[in-house]
C-alpha cells in the first residue's frame, strides 16, 4: 500500500488518493487543426514505462489538490512529488532520458 | 512423440513412470528461421502451433524470456466464456470457444475445459435491463445465454445471500452455460508440447532486446539474449509488456500496464459448481477441481509492473466474498497473485499489423486473454501466414483508434474474468 | 499407549485439565495445550489422510509449517475447516475431526485406492481422462477432492480491524526478537512487537540456547524472558501483540498482521472479543526475527505417522512436556540434531540410534551422543519404515551397505534449516543460496527489512543429503503428497523450471505453500538437472505467510458497511408511507409507495396516472448539484457543456449535455445561471461525484488559467419537486413570496424565495412533461415543507411518487435518461443533438465528433417505438428488420405501459433510426416476434403545451 506524500498534506496512505494516469499531458488544439492520428494518440496512448513514471494524483478524500508523482512502476518506489503547474525536477529529467526507447536501429 | 493415454499410463505405471520423454524439445537457436514468434504465453504458443499446423510453416522459433505460461497464462482464473456483447466480439471469443471445445483431443492434452456455466448475479433493475440487453444480443448472434430468476441464480450458487437484506440484493442472473474453466498450464503446454512435435522450436531463457530492420524499416532480425536471430516475419504476444517491446521496435501502443489479482482458499469439499461473477461488486468465484476457491475482481489502481498487488484490492475483492457468500467467513486464503495486464480502452484486443514491417502484433486481452488464447493465436498465425488479416480480426486492428471504431466492451467485460 | 506426558516442567497448565473430542473419541488435555499437543499426549499417531493417496499421516511439526494434521473444528456454523493441530489451542469442549477421510483418520475408505498410487504420478490427469470426455471424471475426481468442509450457513463470527503505526515491527519474539525490541525501545522508538504463538518467547520455552552469554534453560530461560518482557511493558510507545501474525509485506513499510482475539476461547468466548482482527501497520522498518523451519529428510516411508521433525521432537517435550516417543531413532544430516538425543535422554526416554549420513560429525555432538546412550551411525541413512499404520521400526543402511533393523516408535529428523524469511522475500529481498549451510539466506533488496536470529541463517555444520536412493515412496510435499519420483519424472519431462516444477507437481502449491517443500524439491530437481540449488531459485514468497480467514480479511466491512449506502433526508417519512426502497447510484431511494396490498407495479401505474390528473410529490434530493463560480465561470462551462452556457441569462435555466473527451453522453441535466459569475449546474444523481470530480481535473491540470473554484453542493439541500397540472395550486396554498403565474414565472426559469415561509430556490423545469417544481431546501426544512405540499394537496389528491412512476412519466415523454437510453458509445448527434457540430467553438470531446466513425450514416440513433401487437416491448429486447435477419439493428433502451394512453410505450436505439420513423420493425422477445412502428421520440403532449402552462 503506497504512502504517497502529498505536497500540500504530507504523507498519506493511498486509499486517500485517485490516480489519473500520465501527467504533463497536453491537450492538441485548436480542435479543428487536430488530425486524427494526433487526436487518436491522445485520447488513446500513455507513456507505459517498465520503471520511471510521471503520472498525477488527487489527494481524493483529503485537500482534492491534483499534483505530480513520479513513481517507478516496478519497485512503487516514489521518487518525488510536486505541483500541478511545476516543472519535472531536474534529477528526474536526466533519469528520463537516459531511460529514453531505444529507436530503429 | 509418446500418445498420452490411459494405456501408456498403465503401461508406465508398470515401468516406474520412466518411459515418459521431455514434453517439447528444448534446442538451441538457429540463426535464422522463417517466422519468429516473441511471448511464450498462451498466444504466442497458440500462434506457433497453428503457424505449423494450419499453414505448413515449421520453421519457427518462439522465444520466451523467463519459462512457458510464466505470465499471464500462467497466473489467471481460467475462466472461459463467449458472454460478449457486439458481433464483432462474439464472433471472435466463440470461435475461441469452439476451438476450446475440441483443444484436448486436438493437442492429445488434457485441458481440463469444464463447461460448469457462468452466472452472472445482478443486484438491481438497471442490472437486469443491461443483462436483458445483453443475453438478446447473443441470441441474436447466436451465442447460447439464458436469463436467470433470483431462485434460479440461487440453485446455481447456493451460497449466495439472496436476501432481501443482502448488500447487494438478488435480482437474477443470466448464464452461458457454455462457459466454465481450463486448466491454465496445460493449455500452455499442451500448445508447446504439440507446436514442438510439428517442429516449432521452443527456446525458453531468451529475451527479446531489440530489432534489427533494413532501410524501408522491414525488420530483418531481432537481437536476444541468446543471439541475433532473423526471419521473415515476426509475431509478438508479450501482454504486459507489449509497449516495452514496442518501444524497442520505435512505436508507441494504447496500451496500460496494471497488475491484476487472483486468490484461492485451501481445498474444500465441492460447495460451487458454476463460476458466479457479481456485477454489484466485480468479484467473481469459482472452485478448482482440487477444491480451492478462485476468485478475482478489478484491476490495482495504478501502473505497476510488479507482479504483486496490494492490500485495497484484497479487501474490497475478499470482502465482497465474505459479505455476499457469508458461509465462507471462515474459509482461509492460501494464496494471492498478480500478473501484470495489457489494458486497452475499449478491452478489446488489438491484432494485426504495426506500425514496423514485418512485424505482427497479438496483444490489448487485458483481464480477459485467457479464454481467447486459441482464436489468438489462430489469427496472428493466419495473418503472418497469409499477409492479410482474418475476418475476424479485421475490427481489430490497430487502426481503430484513429477512426474511433472502438469495440468497447466495458459495457459486458468491465469486470475482469 | 506410546507417547507420554512428563510429570512435570512445560507451559501446559497441570490445575486445570480439558475435555476434548477427536474423530468422535473423548480425550483430555491442560490449558496451555494445542490440539495437537494434547492428541500426541493421548497416543493418537493418525490426525488425518493425505490430500491424494488417502495415506495416514501423524504430526510432522510442532509449529505453523505442519502439513499433515489438518483438522475440521468445532460445530455448527462454528464449524471450520483446515486448521492445523498446530494452531488450534485446546479449550474446553472443543471437537474436532480430521479432514479429507472417511469415517475417520484410521478408517479411511478413500484408502482403499491406495493400490493405484502407481498409476497416477504427478500430472496423470493432463494425459488421461480426454476419453470419452474430461466431463466424465471431472465431478468424481471434485468430490475426491478437497480437505474441510463448509458449514454452508453464514459465519456468525465477528472480525475487526485496525490501523497502527511503528517506527519498528519486530515480527517474531523469541530470543533475537525480544533483544531487537528491547533495544529500538531503549532507543525510544515506537515499537511494535508481534509474535504468533500465544506464548512470548519462541524457541527459548523449549531449547536450550545461548542468547548473550550462558546457555539458558528452563527457569533461566523463563527470567531472561520474563526479564525483556517487563523491559518492553515500561516503555509507554510498545506494543506487544501475541497470537498475533505478519501475515503480509507490501510497499513502503505497509504491513498486514492478524491476530486471533477470541477464536482460542471456543465458543465460550465473551460476545464482546472480536475473534479475529485485522493489522495493517505502517512500519518504519521492520525486524524479522522469526526463525527458521526445519526440513525433513527425504527417504522412503518418511511420511509415516511417528516421522517426525527433531525440533518438532523438541518441542513437543520442551514446551508441552509431551514425549513423543519411547523408542527413538533420531536421523540427521546436521550437528543440531543431536540435541534432541540429550534432551529425550533427560526425560526418560530411550534413544536407540543416531543415524546421520555424515562420516564426521562434530565432536560436541558426539559428547552429546554419548551423555545419551545413544549409537551414532555415520554415513548411514535409513531406507525403510515400518508399521501399520504407525511407526514400529525402521531399515538403516549402514556405510557398508548393510541393513539393519532398528525398533523404534518415534523417528526424529533433520535435514537442516530454511531461515523463515518469507516476509524478506514478499519486501522485494533476495533469497541467496549459501552452498556452506545449504540455506537460503536474506541478502538484500529489501532496505527496510533486517532479518535476526535463525532468520538470518541457523549455523550448525551439514552436508547435503537431499534424498536417499531406495526403493518407495519418499515424500517432498506432505500436503500435496509429490514424490522423489514425482520431481524426477517432472525433470524427465522438461520441466525443469522451478515454476514449472511446482505447477506440474503441484509442489508447493498446497496452502502450507511447500514450507517444508520447497528447498528440498529445488535441490532435488537441481541434483536431477546438475544444477545447484541456487542455480534453480527460490519462488516467491506470497501473501499470506499463514492462511488467513477470509472474514478477517473483510472485517467489518460486511453488509451496509461494506459499502455504505446513501438515505435521504426525508428517509424517514418515506419509510412511514409504505415506500419501497431500491437502491439507485448509491441512494436509497423510494422505487413506489404501493399500498397494503398493492402490487409494486400496481403503484408505479396509479403514481404515475396521478401526475398526469393532479399533482405528485417527488423527492429529487440526489439530483447533482454543484457550483461553478469566478469570473471564467461562464467560459469554463462553454468548453464543459457540449451546448453553450455563456449566453444564459441571469435568472434562466438552461438543459445541457456533457460529452467526455471521447465525443460520447456521460451526463446531462440543467444548468442554472444564478449571477454573472455564478451558475448552478445540475447532473443526474449517478454523476454527481464524477462529474464535480471531472470539473476540478479541468480546472487543475488543464485550464489553470482560468479563474474558476467549484463546490459539490448536491448534499446541502433536498429537492421537492411538485409536478402536475395542479401543481401551481398547491404552490399557491402552500404560499410563496413571488408570484406564479406562468407569465410572471415561465418555464426554464427559476426564484429564489420563501415557500411556505421556507426559503427555497425553485426551478420551473420539468423531467415529467407536467408543469412541474423542483423546490430546492436546506435539508433541515425538508420534511417541515413536504408535509406542508402534501396538507396543501390533499384537495387535488396529491400523490408521493416513486422513481419508478418517475421514470415512467420521462419515457412517456420520449426524454432521454442518460446511461438507460445512450451507452459508452452514444454522440449527441445519435440523440437528436447534431446542432452542437455547428458550434466552432472547442469543447470537451468536441474534436472526437468528426472522427470517421463519427460520421456514419448507420449509427445507432434514439426513436421512439409503437407496439403493433398491443404486447409488451421490454427493455433490452432487440430489433430487426424483419424476423429472419441474423444479428441486431438496435434495440429497446426506456418501456413500459403508460396508464394516460392505455398502451405501452418505448424507446429505443435503432441503426439510421431517424430516417426510418413510420417504418415496422421486427422486436425480438421471446418465442414469438413483435412489431412496432418506429416514431419520434415520445408519445405524450409532442407540442410540450402542458408543461409550459
Ligand atoms: C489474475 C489474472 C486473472 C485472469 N483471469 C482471466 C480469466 O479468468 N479468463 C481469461 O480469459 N483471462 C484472464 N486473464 C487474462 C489472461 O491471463 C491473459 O489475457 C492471457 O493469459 C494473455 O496471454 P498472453 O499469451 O498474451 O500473455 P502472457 O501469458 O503474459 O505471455 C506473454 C509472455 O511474453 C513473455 N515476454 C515478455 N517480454 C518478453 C521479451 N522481451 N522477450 C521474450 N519474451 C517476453 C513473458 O515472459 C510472457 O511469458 C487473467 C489475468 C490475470 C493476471
Ligand atoms: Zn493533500
Amino acid at each position: 500500500m503506497l504512502l504517497i506524500p502529498c505536497p500540500w498534506c504530507g504523507p498519506r496512505d493511498e486509499i486517500e488518493f485517485h490516480c489519473g494516469g500520465q501527467s504533463h499531458l497536453a491537450r492538441p488544439e485548436p480542435w479543428h487543426a487536430v488530425d486524427d492520428a494526433t487526436w487518436g494518440d491522445y485520447l488513446f496512448t500513455r507513456d507505459n514505462p517498465k520503471g520511471l513514471h510521471l503520472e498525477r494524483w488527487s489527494h481524493a478524500a483529503g485537500c482534492r489538490r491534483w499534483f505530480n508523482v513520479a513513481r517507478d512502476t516496478v519497485s512503487h518506489h516514489i521518487l518525488a512529488t510536486y505541483r500541478m503547474g511545476e516543472p519535472v525536477p531536474e534529477a528526474l529529467q536526466r533519469e528520463l532520458a537516459a531511460a529514453a526507447p531505444r529507436g530503429a536501429s | 512423440m509418446t500418445r498420452y493415454n490411459a494405456w501408456s499410463l498403465l503401461k508406465q505405471g508398470f515401468a516406474g513412470q520412466r518411459g515418459w520423454t521431455a514434453a517439447w524439445r528444448s534446442p538451441e537457436p538457429k540463426s535464422r528461421y522463417d517466422v519468429v514468434i516473441v511471448g511464450g504465453g498462451g498466444h504466442g504458443l497458440a500462434t506457433a502451433y497453428y503457424l505449423a499446423k494450419n499453414h505448413g510453416v515449421r520453421n519457427v522459433a518462439l522465444l520466451e524470456k523467463g519459462w512457458l505460461g510464466g505470465g499471464n497464462t500462467g497466473r489467471n482464473t481460467t475462466i472461459v466464456r463467449s458472454n460478449y456483447y457486439y458481433p464483432q466480439s462474439a464472433a471472435l471469443y466463440d470461435f475461441s470457444l469452439r476451438l476450446y471445445e475440441g483443444l484436448a483431443r486436438e493437442l492429445n492434452y488434457n485441458i481440463m475445459l469444464s463447461q460448469r456455466g457462468v452466472v452472472n448475479v445482478l443486484h438491481s433493475r438497471h442490472d437486469m435491463e443491461g443483462a436483458a440487453r445483453w443475453v438478446g444480443a447473443m441470441n441474436a448472434n447466436g451465442i447460447d445465454a439464458e436469463l436467470l430468476t433470483p431462485r434460479q441464480v440461487q440453485e446455481r450458487v447456493p451460497l449466495l445471500d439472496v436476501s432481501p437484506r443482502a448488500r447487494y440484493p438478488v435480482w437474477g442472473g443470466f448464464e452461458q452455460r457454455r462457459g466454465g474453466t481450463a486448466r491454465h498450464d496445460a493449455v500452455a503446454w499442451g500448445y508447446a508440447r504439440a507446436a514442438s512435435a510439428l517442429g516449432v522450436d521452443i527456446i525458453q531463457g531468451c529475451e527479446l532486446q531489440g530489432f534489427r530492420r533494413e532501410g524501408n524499416g522491414r525488420v530483418t532480425a531481432v537481437e536476444t539474449s541468446r543471439g541475433t536471430i532473423a526471419a521473415d516475419a515476426f509475431g509478438m504476444a508479450v501482454a504486459g509488456h507489449s509497449t516495452v517491446v514496442a518501444a524497442m521496435g520505435g512505436f508507441r501502443l494504447p496500451v496500460s500496464s496494471y497488475a491484476l489479482q487472483a486468490f484461492v482458499t485451501e481445498p474444500l469439499k465441492p460447495v460451487l459448481d458454476t463460476v458466479m461473477l457479481s456485477f454489484g461488486t466485480g468479484m467473481y468465484i469459482s472452485q478448482s477441481d482440487k477444491g480451492g476457491l478462485v476468485i478475482g475482481g478489478g484491476l490495482d489502481h495504478y501502473l505497476s509492473y510488479a507482479q504483486r498487488g496490494n492490500m485495497p484490492v484484497i479487501r474490497h475483492v475478499l470482502g465482497a466474498v465474505a459479505d455476499q457468500l457469508p458461509a465462507l467467513g471462515r474459509v482461509r486464503l492460501a494464496r494471492q497473485w498478480a500478473g501484470i495486464v495489457d489494458v486497452v480502452h475499449d478491452s478489446s484486443p488489438i491484432l494485426g499489423e504495426t506500425p514496423v514491417p514485418g512485424l505482427f502484433i497479438n496483444c490489448g486481452w487485458g483481464t480477459g486473454g485467457f479464454k481467447a488464447i486459441p482464436v489468438g493465436g489462430w489469427m496472428l498465425a493466419h495473418h503472418i501466414a497469409t499477409g492479410r488479416p482474418h475476418d475476424i480480426a479485421a475490427p481489430f486492428a490497430l487502426s481503430r483508434f484513429l477512426s474511433g471504431a472502438l469495440i468497447d466492451e466495458a459495457a459486458a467485460s468491465g469486470i475482469p474474468h | 499407549m506410546s507417547a507420554l506426558r512428563l510429570p512435570s516442567g512445560g507451559e501446559v497448565d497441570r490445575a486445570r485439565p480439558l475435555r476434548f473430542r477427536f474423530d468422535g473419541r473423548d480425550l483430555r488435555g491442560f490449558a496451555g495445550d494445542t490440539l495437537a499437543s494434547a492428541l500426541l499426549a493421548n497416543g493418537v499417531r493418525v490426525m488425518g489422510r493425505s490430500f491424494k493417496y488417502h495415506r495416514p499421516r501423524g504430526l510432522l511439526a510442532a509449529g505453523v509449517e505442519e502439513p499433515n494434521a489438518l483438522v475440521q473444528v468445532g460445530e455448527g456454523a462454528l464449524s471450520t475447516p483446515n486448521l492445523r493441530a498446530t494452531e488450534v489451542e485446546l479449550y474446553d469442549g472443543l471437537v474436532a475431526r480430521a479432514v479429507n477421510c472417511w469415517p475417520s483418520a484410521r478408517l479411511d475408505v478413500g484408502a482403499l485406492l491406495r493400490p493405484l498410487e502407481r498409476f497416477i504420478p504427478a500430472g496423470f490427469y493432463y494425459k488421461s481422462l480426454m476419453w470419452p470426455d474430461w466431463h466424465w471424471f471431472e465431478g468424481a475426481i471434485r468430490r475426491a477432492a478437497g480437505l474441510g468442509r463448509v458449514a454452508g450457513v453464514p459465519d456468525p463470527s465477528r472480525y475487526e480491524s485496525r490501523y497502527a503505526h511503528c517506527d519498528v515491527l519486530v515480527v517474531g519474539a523469541g530470543p533475537a526478537g525480544l533483544e531487537a525490541a528491547v533495544e529500538a525501545a531503549a532507543r525510544g522508538e515506537r515499537v511494535l512487537l508481534c509474535e504468533q504463538e500465544p506464548r512470548i518467547g519462541g524457541c527459548l520455552l523449549w531449547e536450550r540456547r545461548e542468547v548473550t552469554g550462558p546457555v539458558l534453560d528452563g527457569e533461566a530461560a523463563r527470567d531472561w524472558i520474563a526479564a525483556r518482557l517487563a523491559q518492553l511493558q515500561a516503555c509507554p510507545d510498545v506494543q506487544v501483540a501475541t497470537r498475533t501474525t505478519a501475515l503480509g509485506h507490501f510497499d513502503h513499510g505497509a504491513l498486514t498482521l492478524v491476530e486471533r482475539v477470541a477464536e482460542h476461547l471456543g465458543p465460550q468466548a465473551p460476545a464482546q472479543l472480536p475473534r479475529q482482527r485485522l493489522w495493517q501497520v505502517r512500519a518504519g522498518r521492520v525486524v524479522l526475527a522469526t526463525g527458521a523451519l526445519e526440513r525433513p529428510l527425504v527417504f522412503p516411508g518418511n511420511d509415516r505417522p511417528g516421522v517426525m521433525l527433531a525440533t518438532g521432537v523438541r518441542r513437543y517435550l520442551g514446551e508441552f512436556a509431551v514425549r513423543a516417543g519411547e523408542r527413538v531413532v533420531i536421523f540427521t544430516n546436521n550437528d543440531a540434531a543431536y540435541a534432541t538425543a540429550a534432551v529425550l535422554r533427560a526425560s526418560g526416554g530411550a534413544v536407540v540410534a543416531i543415524v546421520d549420513t555424515r562420516t564426521t560429525p562434530g565432536d560436541a555432538s558426539l559428547a552429546l551422543a554419548a551423555a545419551a546412550d545413544a549409537r551414532v551411525l555415520r554415513g548411514a541413512a535409513i531406507v525403510a519404515t515400518h508399521g501399520d499404520p504407525a511407526l514400529r521400526a525402521v531399515t538403516v543402511r549402514d556405510a557398508t551397505g548393510r541393513r539393519e533393523r532398528l525398533e523404534a516408535d518415534l523417528l526424529a529428523m533433520s535435514g537442516g534449516f530454511s531461515p523463515t524469511a518469507h516476509l524478506f522475500s514478499q519486501a522485494g529481498g533476495t533469497l541467496q543460496w549459501d552452498a556452506a549451510s545449504l540455506q537460503f539466506r536474506p541478502a538484500g533488496g529489501a532496505a527496510s527489512v533486517t532479518a535476526v536470529g535463525d532468520a538470518a541463517g541457523v549455523e550448525t555444520p551439514i552436508e547435503p543429503c537431499w534424498r536417499v536412493e531406495a526403493p518407495g515412496k519418499a515424500f517432498v510435499d506432505f500436503q500435496n503428497d509429490v514424490t522423489v519420483d514425482d520431481v524426477e519424472l517432472a525433470a524427465r519431462e522438461g520441466f525443469v523450471s522451478i515454476e514449472h516444477l511446482k505447477r506440474y507437481t503441484t509442489l508447493g502449491m498446497a496452502p502450507d505453500q511447500g514450507k517444508t517443500a520447497n528447498v528440498n524439491g529445488l535441490a532435488l530437481l537441481g541434483s536431477m538437472t546438475g544444477r545447484e540449488p541456487g542455480q534453480v531459485g527460490a519462488t516467491r514468497h506470497r501473501f499470506p505467510y499463514t492462511p488467513v480467514a477470509l472474514g478477517a480479511i473483510a472485517g467489518r466491512r460486511r453488509g451496509e458497511l461494506f459499502h455504505p449506502v446513501r438515505r435521504l433526508p426525508l428517509h424517514d417519512w418515506h419509510a412511514a408511507h409504505g415506500a419501497a426502497f431500491d437502491e439507485y447510484g448509491g441512494w436509497m431511494r423510494p422505487a413506489q409507495y404501493p399500498r397494503p396490498g398493492e402490487s409494486r407495479v400496481a403503484a408505479e401505474q396509479r403514481e404515475a396516472l396521478a401526475v398526469r390528473d393532479g399533482v405528485g410529490l417527488f423527492d429529487a434530493s440526489p439530483l447533482g448539484k454543484i457550483e461553478v463560480v469566478g469570473p471564467d465561470a461562464a467560459a469554463f462551462l462553454d468548453r464543459i457543456y457540449a451546448n453553450a452556457m455563456s449566453t444564459v441569462q441571469v435568472g434562466r435555466l438552461r438543459y445541457g449535455l456533457m460529452l467526455s473527451e471521447l465525443g460520447v453522453v456521460i451526463d446531462d441535466g440543467v444548468a442554472a445561471r444564478l449571477a454573472d459569475d455564478r451558475f448552478l449546474v445540475g447532473t443526474t444523481s449517478g454523476g454527481a461525484a464524477r462529474i464535480a470530480a471531472m470539473l476540478e481535473e479541468w480546472l487543475q491540470c488543464e485550464w489553470t488559467g482560468l479563474r474558476v473554484l467549484v463546490a459539490p453542493v448536491t448534499t446541502r439541500t433536498a429537492v421537492l419537486t411538485l409536478t402536475g397540472p395542479a401543481a401551481r395550486r398547491v404552490l399557491e396554498t402552500v404560499g410563496t413570496d413571488f408570484p406564479l403565474a406562468a407569465d410572471a414565472f415561465p418555464h426554464m426559469t427559476f426564484r429564489e424565495g420563501a415557500v411556505g415561509g421556507v426559503p427555497a430556490r425553485v426551478f420551473r423545469v420539468s423531467f415529467t412533461g407536467e408543469l412541474s417544481y423542483e423546490i430546492n431546501v436546506p435539508n433541515s426544512a425538508a420534511a417541515g415543507l413536504w408535509q406542508q405540499l402534501m396538507d396543501a394537496g390533499a384537495a387535488h389528491g396529491i400523490t408521493p411518487v416513486g422513481i419508478e412512476a418517475w421514470m415512467l412519466l420521462r419515457t412517456e415523454k420520449g426524454y432521454l435518461h442518460v446511461g438507460a437510453d445512450t451507452d459508452g458509445t452514444t454522440a449527441p448527434d445519435d440523440i437528436g443533438w447534431g446542432h452542437v457540430l455547428r458550434r466552432d467553438v472547442d469543447f470537451v470531446g468536441r474534436r472526437s465528433l468528426t472522427r470517421p466513425e463519427n460520421r456514419r450514416a448507420d449509427r445507432h440513433q434514439l426513436v421512439g417505438l409503437e407496439p403493433l401487437d398491443g404486447a409488451a416491448l421490454p427493455v433490452g429486447s432487440h430489433l430487426r428488420s424483419t424476423a429472419a435477419q441474423r444479428g441486431s439493428e438496435g434495440y429497446v433502451t426506456s418501456s413500459g405501459f403508460s396508464p394516460t394512453l392505455q398502451r405501452w410505450v418505448a424507446l429505443a436505439m435503432l441503426r439510421a433510426g431517424r430516417a426510418r420513423h413510420g417504418e415496422t420493425v421486427t422486436v425480438l422477445h421471446g418465442a414469438q416476434p413483435l412489431r412496432a412502428r418506429v416514431t419520434a421520440p415520445g408519445s405524450y403532449d409532442p407540442q410540450g403545451e402542458r408543461l409550459r402552462g
